[in-house]
């Protein structure tokens, strides 16, 4: 099992895909995962403040935890309508 | 009726498929491309989203706004991929027994669709192309 992640928009550019999935090893929270794509894309380190998440398809927090098999996606504010 | 769709939307099809005879009100409201933003031309539109929640989302506004709401039904439609100038990016149809709370509802759809449904518009110019972020 792993950790399905998403990545939209902006955020997709910057990591250039779309989706990936990671061994749920060593990590526990939304935070976790984001910072391991800021060590991998030094550029998404400047949408720490800004950057939205979902678990599952329901927003979530940078303490929410990560359990194995979770969808988890990235994505800048919305600008749907 | 919450729907993604990829094709023009048909407006008729969803004022039709959600009047009923205890209606005073049907109000529509179009989200359209504009040609312009801050004080750039734009050449056209392309929206992508997250497409499971944004549906959930939407599904959920309509839950909100029949509860806030003195309302009797709502459908929103939103299209994702290119759309040029003047094309309808969003329909929100409201149906009520008299139109002041379908107003109401309408102004509180759209403003939740800017705050909580992920999708993303990206504005396409003569010299680039920008992905918004954020809803003024």
């Amino acid at each position: 099992m792993s950790l399905h992640i998403l990545f939209f928009a902006s955020l997709a550019d910057i990591s250039g895909m779309r989706e990936t999935y990671l061994d749920a090893a060593g990590f526990t929270d939304v935070q976790s995962v984001f910072e391991k794509f800021v060590k991998d894309f030094p550029a998404l380190a400047a949408y720490r403040a800004s950057i939205l998440s979902a678990v599952n398809s329901e927003f979530a927090r940078p303490e929410s935890p990560v359990h194995d098999g979770d969808e988890i996606a990235f994505f800048p504010p919305v600008s749907g309508g | 009726m919450f729907q993604l769709v990829r094709e023009p939307i048909d407006i008729r099809k969803i004022t039709d498929g959600i009047q009923s005879p205890e209606d005073g009100a049907v109000l529509v409201f179009e989200g359209v491309v504009r040609n312009n933003a801050k004080g750039k031309a734009v050449r056209f539109l392309e929206y992508d989203a997250y497409e499971p929640m944004a549906l959930k989302k939407l599904e959920e506004i309509g839950f909100l706004a029949r509860r806030e709401f003195e309302i009797r039904d709502m459908a929103i439609v939103h299209r994702l991929g290119h759309m040029e100038i003047g094309e309808c990016s969003t329909v929100i149809v409201v149906a009520s027994a008299h139109r002041g709370p379908a107003f109401d509802a309408c102004r509180f759809a759209i403003n939740k669709i800017k705050e909580i449904v992920p999708i993303w518009k990206k504005e396409f110019y003569e010299d680039g192309e920008v992905w918004i972020e954020g809803a003024p």
